[in-house]
C-alpha cells in the first residue's frame, strides 16, 4: 500500500472489549477507496467485530466499550459532530443471513429514503424511479418488476440478499460492509452476490468478511488476515495468498489450522 | 461364526410401551378437555336459562332491546337488558381508550427502550399490579378514584362511567404489556440490525419496523385486555355506581351484564323466571365475548393476507 490511493477506513490503535473479554487488539487496518478488501481469519478472530465498528452498530450492545481511532471518509466516527445516523446512511451493511424487513419489495427499497427524508419531501414518481434503478443496479429488476407488493420475506434468499444490498443503494453510500454475505447462499447464489461484488466496485468501497478463503482469493483487491484479535498481514490478495509475509498467514492459507 | 451376529437392537419394555401410550392419552385428554369445559359452561348456562327463552311471554326482540329492567315489579315485570348491554360497552370503550395507547406505549418502553434493570423492576411492579384482587380494585374504586373523579369534575357521584372505566383501564394494562412485551420481544433481532444499519432512529425502528412486524401480537394484547375488561365483574359493580339507564355522559352511573348477574342473582329465587333470564344474560354475555374473539380472529387474517 504505497500508492497513495485515497483511504476509505482507517483505523488506529482501535482496541474493543465486550464487558471484560477483549476482542481487538490495537488495530490498525488502512481501506483503501473504491475496491474490494476482505477480511479473514478463523472463527473468533475479530473479523466480524472489526467490520461492525465501522459503522458504530456494535454499539447495540450494551457493554461494548471501543478505543483507539476510527476514520472513515477522512472523518473520526466518535466526533460529537459526526451524525451516527449520516455515518450509517454513508456506510451501508449487509448482514450474513439475508434480512429483508417484513414488509414488500418495495418498501424495503425505499426504507432508507423514508427513514432519512422529512415525509413532505418525498414524491412517489422519486420513488418508484429509485426502486427501478436499485434492483435494475442489483440485476433484480426483470425478475420482480411485477412482485414489488409481494412481502420481500417470501422470495427466495439469493433474491432477499441481492433485496439486502439494493436497499442500500439509494442512500448513495460510499461504503457497503458485507458480513459473510453468501454463507446462507448455494452455490449460484454466491456466485450471483459476487458477481455483483464486482459490478459494484469501483462506484463503491466494499469490505467484506469471509469465511471462505477462496473466495477472499476470486473475489478482492486486497486482504486483511486477522487472528485473535491482532492484524497480522494486510496486502493484496495475490501477493497474500502467493506469498505471504507473516508465518501465521502462510499456515492458515495453506489450512493448518482454523 | 466368523462375523459376530449384530447385537439385536433393545426392544423396550412392556411398561415402558404402556406407561408412554398412557401419558400421550392423557395429553390429548387435556386438550379435549378444553373444548369439553368451553361446551359445557355454555350447556349448562343455557339449560338454566332455557324455560323461559322457550315460555310464551318471552320476547327475545324485548330482552335485547327494551331499556326496561324491573325484574322485581310487582305489577309489571320487564326484562329489558339493552341499558345493561350499553352501560358494559360504555365502561369497556373508555377502559380501552385509556389502556391501550398506555398499555401499548409501556409494552415498547420496556421492550425496546429502557435499559435491562429496570426492566426487571417494572416487569415485577407489573405482574404484582396484575395479582392484585378485582375485589381489592373495587375497594379503590369506591374510595379512592371515586373521590378523585368528583374533586376533578364537580360530578354529583364518583361511581360512574369514568371511574369504572379508569379503574378498568388500570387492571387491563398488565395483561397489555406483557403480552405486548411478549410479542414485540419475538421480532427477530435481524429487523431491528437492518433498519439500524440504514440509518434509522430508534423510533423510526419502533413505527416502522416493530409495529407492523408485531401486529398480530399487539393486537392479541388488546383483545386479552378487552376481554379482561368485558368479564370483569366484582371492580365494575363497586365502581359505576349500579344504575340502570343508558349513559348520557361519562359522569353518570351504569350498570354493566356482570355486574348486573353478581348483584342479582344471589336474590332470585332457583327456578324463577328472574333466575332464568339472568343466566339468560350470561348466555347473551358469552355470545358477545365469542364475537368480539371472532371479529378479532377475522381482523387478524385479514391483516395477515394483506401484508
Amino acid at each position: 500500500m504505497t500508492d497513495a490511493a485515497p483511504l476509505a477506513i482507517e483505523t488506529r490503535g482501535l482496541d474493543l472489549w465486550y464487558g471484560d473479554f477483549q476482542a481487538l487488539y490495537g488495530v490498525d487496518v488502512r481501506v483503501r477507496a473504491g475496491i474490494i478488501t476482505s477480511l479473514i481469519g478463523p472463527s473468533g478472530c475479530g473479523k466480524t467485530t472489526l467490520l461492525r465498528c465501522f459503522n458504530r452498530i456494535n454499539e447495540r450492545y450494551p457493554n461494548v466499550r471501543t478505543g483507539g481511532v476510527i476514520r472513515v471518509l477522512g472523518e473520526d466516527i466518535y466526533d460529537p459532530s459526526v451524525s451516527l445516523i449520516e455515518l450509517r446512511k454513508a456506510v451501508g451493511m449487509v448482514f450474513q443471513r439475508p434480512n429483508p424487513l417484513p414488509i414488500s419489495v418495495y418498501e424495503n427499497v425505499v426504507f432508507g429514503l423514508r427513514v432519512h427524508t422529512p415525509r413532505g419531501e418525498l414524491k412517489r414518481a422519486a420513488l418508484d424511479e429509485a426502486v427501478e434503478k436499485a434492483l435494475t443496479e442489483v440485476g433484480l429488476w426483470k425478475d420482480l418488476k411485477d412482485r414489488l407488493h409481494d412481502r420481500a420475506t417470501t422470495l427466495q434468499l439469493e433474491q432477499q440478499q441481492k433485496l439486502c444490498i439494493a436497499r442500500l443503494l439509494p442512500l448513495k453510500p460510499d461504503i457497503i460492509l458485507m458480513d459473510e454475505p453468501c454463507s446462507a447462499l448455494d452455490v449460484e447464489g454466491t456466485r450471483a452476490i459476487e458477481e455483483l461484488m464486482f459490478e459494484l466496485r469501483g462506484r463503491y468501497t466494499i469490505v467484506i468478511v469471509t469465511h471462505n478463503m477462496a473466495q477472499a482469493r476470486r473475489a478482492s483487491d486486497e486482504c486483511v488476515f486477522m487472528l485473535l484479535g491482532k492484524l497480522i498481514e494486510h496486502s493484496r490478495t495475490a501477493d497474500l495468498f502467493l506469498s505471504p509475509k507473516e508465518a501465521r498467514t502462510a499456515e492458515y492459507i495453506e489450512g493448518r489450522y482454523g | 461364526m466368523t462375523a459376530p451376529a449384530p447385537a439385536p437392537r433393545p426392544q423396550r419394555s412392556r411398561l415402558e410401551r404402556l406407561g408412554e401410550s398412557l401419558l400421550e392419552g392423557l395429553i390429548r385428554l387435556s386438550g379435549v378437555s378444553a373444548i369439553v369445559f368451553v361446551l359445557a359452561i355454555f350447556f349448562f348456562v343455557f339449560r338454566e336459562a332455557a324455560p323461559v327463552v322457550f315460555s310464551r311471554n318471552f320476547d327475545l326482540w324485548k330482552f335485547l332491546f327494551s331499556i326496561e329492567w324491573y325484574p322485581t315489579s310487582a305489577s309489571n315485570v320487564r326484562y329489558g337488558t339493552f341499558a345493561l348491554t350499553v352501560g358494559s360497552f360504555a365502561v369497556t370503550a373508555l377502559a380501552m381508550a385509556i389502556a391501550v395507547p398506555f398499555g401499548l406505549g409501556a409494552a415498547i418502553y420496556l421492550s425496546e427502550f429502557c435499559g435491562r434493570r429496570l426492566r426487571e423492576t417494572l416487569k415485577i411492579v407489573i405482574e404484582l399490579l396484575s395479582a392484585i384482587p378485582s375485589v381489592v380494585w373495587g375497594f379503590i374504586a369506591l374510595t379512592v378514584t371515586s373521590k378523585l373523579v368528583v374533586d376533578a369534575t364537580g360530578a354529583a357521584v364518583g361511581v360512574n362511567v369514568l371511574n369504572g372505566g379508569v379503574v378498568l383501564a388500570l387492571m387491563s394494562v398488565p395483561i397489555i404489556v406483557s403480552i405486548g412485551e411478549d410479542a414485540l420481544k419475538a421480532v427477530p433481532d435481524s429487523y431491528r440490525e437492518a433498519a439500524l444499519a440504514l440509518g434509522a432512529t430508534r423510533w423510526q425502528v419502533v413505527y416502522r419496523v416493530l409495529l407492523p412486524a408485531a401486529r398480530n401480537g399487539l393486537l392479541a394484547a388488546v383483545l386479552l385486555g378487552v376481554g379482561r375488561a368485558v368479564g370483569e365483574t366484582m371492580a365494575v359493580l363497586m365502581a359505576t355506581g349500579h344504575a340502570v339507564h343508558i349513559p348520557g355522559s361519562l359522569l353518570d352511573s351504569v350498570r354493566t351484564l356482570t355486574a348486573n348477574i353478581a348483584a342479582e342473582l344471589g336474590e332470585a329465587p332457583v327456578g324463577s323466571d328472574h333466575y332464568r333470564v339472568l343466566f339468560l344474560t350470561g348466555v347473551l354475555l358469552f355470545c358477545i365475548t365469542f364475537a368480539v374473539n371472532i371479529v378479532a380472529d377475522l381482523a387478524i387474517r385479514g391483516v395477515r393476507r394483506r401484508g
